[in-house]
């Protein structure tokens, strides 16, 4: 879908604070509520804007760890993919999974209380993983997020 | 810090993750509690930091982004502050939408996207290897979001 100047303050101010109401919208940009609510409508009709999502202090929630782990499967063993992703999907320390192509097979995110905790996490859920091989763990020591090319889209 | 959380805020964060866009009455429905206590608890987690906002975040697929890669990058550290002028850099560039600094191997690593390979290979060339104080890079290119839950276990 084609988007306007419009649209684009809309999904930029939501990304910001996606707890605005269509009536605060419409007071920021000058629109008619339902001039705003029709374009949020279309906007998540067509996928483009996404379900709301609480965004939590990790650290005020006493998981101070975030892990990200480029794991590669192991060649041989036979493991499928499927498999691999069901056995991971049911650990819930696991945040974020993407399937990549390159040096690694998948790139996994992990929340742990401490180093401690990360450990116990890697050696009793993420090595018990099928058909596992290479796995490389980087400690996170930031991480931001940005809003994206809303200019260019 | 895991001692400013007692179980019934737990239970709050908890129905707000499983379902963000329900109503005040649904969630505390599903978090076991009066409306009326999760809204102030709500209030409470919200004043303290825990909670520190809401997104909603733009899918770029659906707008025709079809290419997502993730470049980590060695940093050149005998220089001070060559960190932060990479970062600072690599916040110039429109299309990163995801940055993290590590400890160890891997100084950083920033997720990239964009409409097509043509496109892609323009923003490498153009803004990405041009980026300061970078000794090695390397990319992985994203085939499928397997899981995406963001959900913590509170």
């Amino acid at each position: 879908m084609a988007l306007d100047a419009r649209d684009r303050q809309i999904l930029e101010l939501l990304w910001e604070a996606g707890d605005l109401t269509s009536v605060a919208l419409a007071e920021r940009l000058g629109l008619s509520q339902s001039a705003v609510s029709r374009r949020m409508a279309r906007l998540e009709k067509a996928g483009v804007l996404g379900p709301r999502e609480a965004v939590l202090d990790r650290e005020k929630l006493g998981l101070g760890v975030t892990v990200h782990l480029g794991v590669k499967l192991a060649a041989r063993g036979g493991t499928s993919h499927v498999e691999f992703e069901r056995v991971l999907a049911a650990i819930p320390e696991v945040q974020h999974v993407q399937h990549v192509l390159g040096r690694y097979d998948y790139r996994i995110e992990v929340v742990a209380r401490d180093i401690a905790d990360f450990e116990r996490v890697l050696r009793r859920r993420i090595m018990a993983l099928p058909g596992l091989g290479e796995v490389e763990a980087n400690v996170v020591m930031w991480r931001e997020e940005r809003p994206g090319p809303l200019g260019r889209a | 810090m895991a001692g400013m959380i007692d179980e019934t805020d737990r239970r709050v964060l908890r129905a707000l993750q499983r379902r963000p866009d329900g109503t005040t009455a649904e969630l505390a429905a599903l978090a076991g509690v009066a409306p009326s206590t999760f809204w102030r608890r709500l209030g409470r987690l919200r004043r303290r930091g825990v909670i520190r906002g809401f997104r909603r975040r733009v899918n770029w697929r659906a707008l025709g982004w079809g290419v997502e890669v993730s470049l980590r990058f060695s940093l050149d550290k005998t220089r001070p502050g060559s960190i932060d002028r990479f970062l600072a850099a690599a916040r110039e560039i429109p299309e990163v939408v995801e940055i993290a600094t590590y400890l160890g191997r891997v100084d950083a690593r920033l997720h990239v996207i964009a409409r097509d390979m043509a496109h892609y290979k323009e923003i490498y060339h153009r803004r990405l290897l041009s980026l300061p104080h970078v000794s090695e890079i390397e990319a992985l290119m994203v085939v499928a979001e397997v899981e995406r839950v963001r959900v913590l276990p509170v």
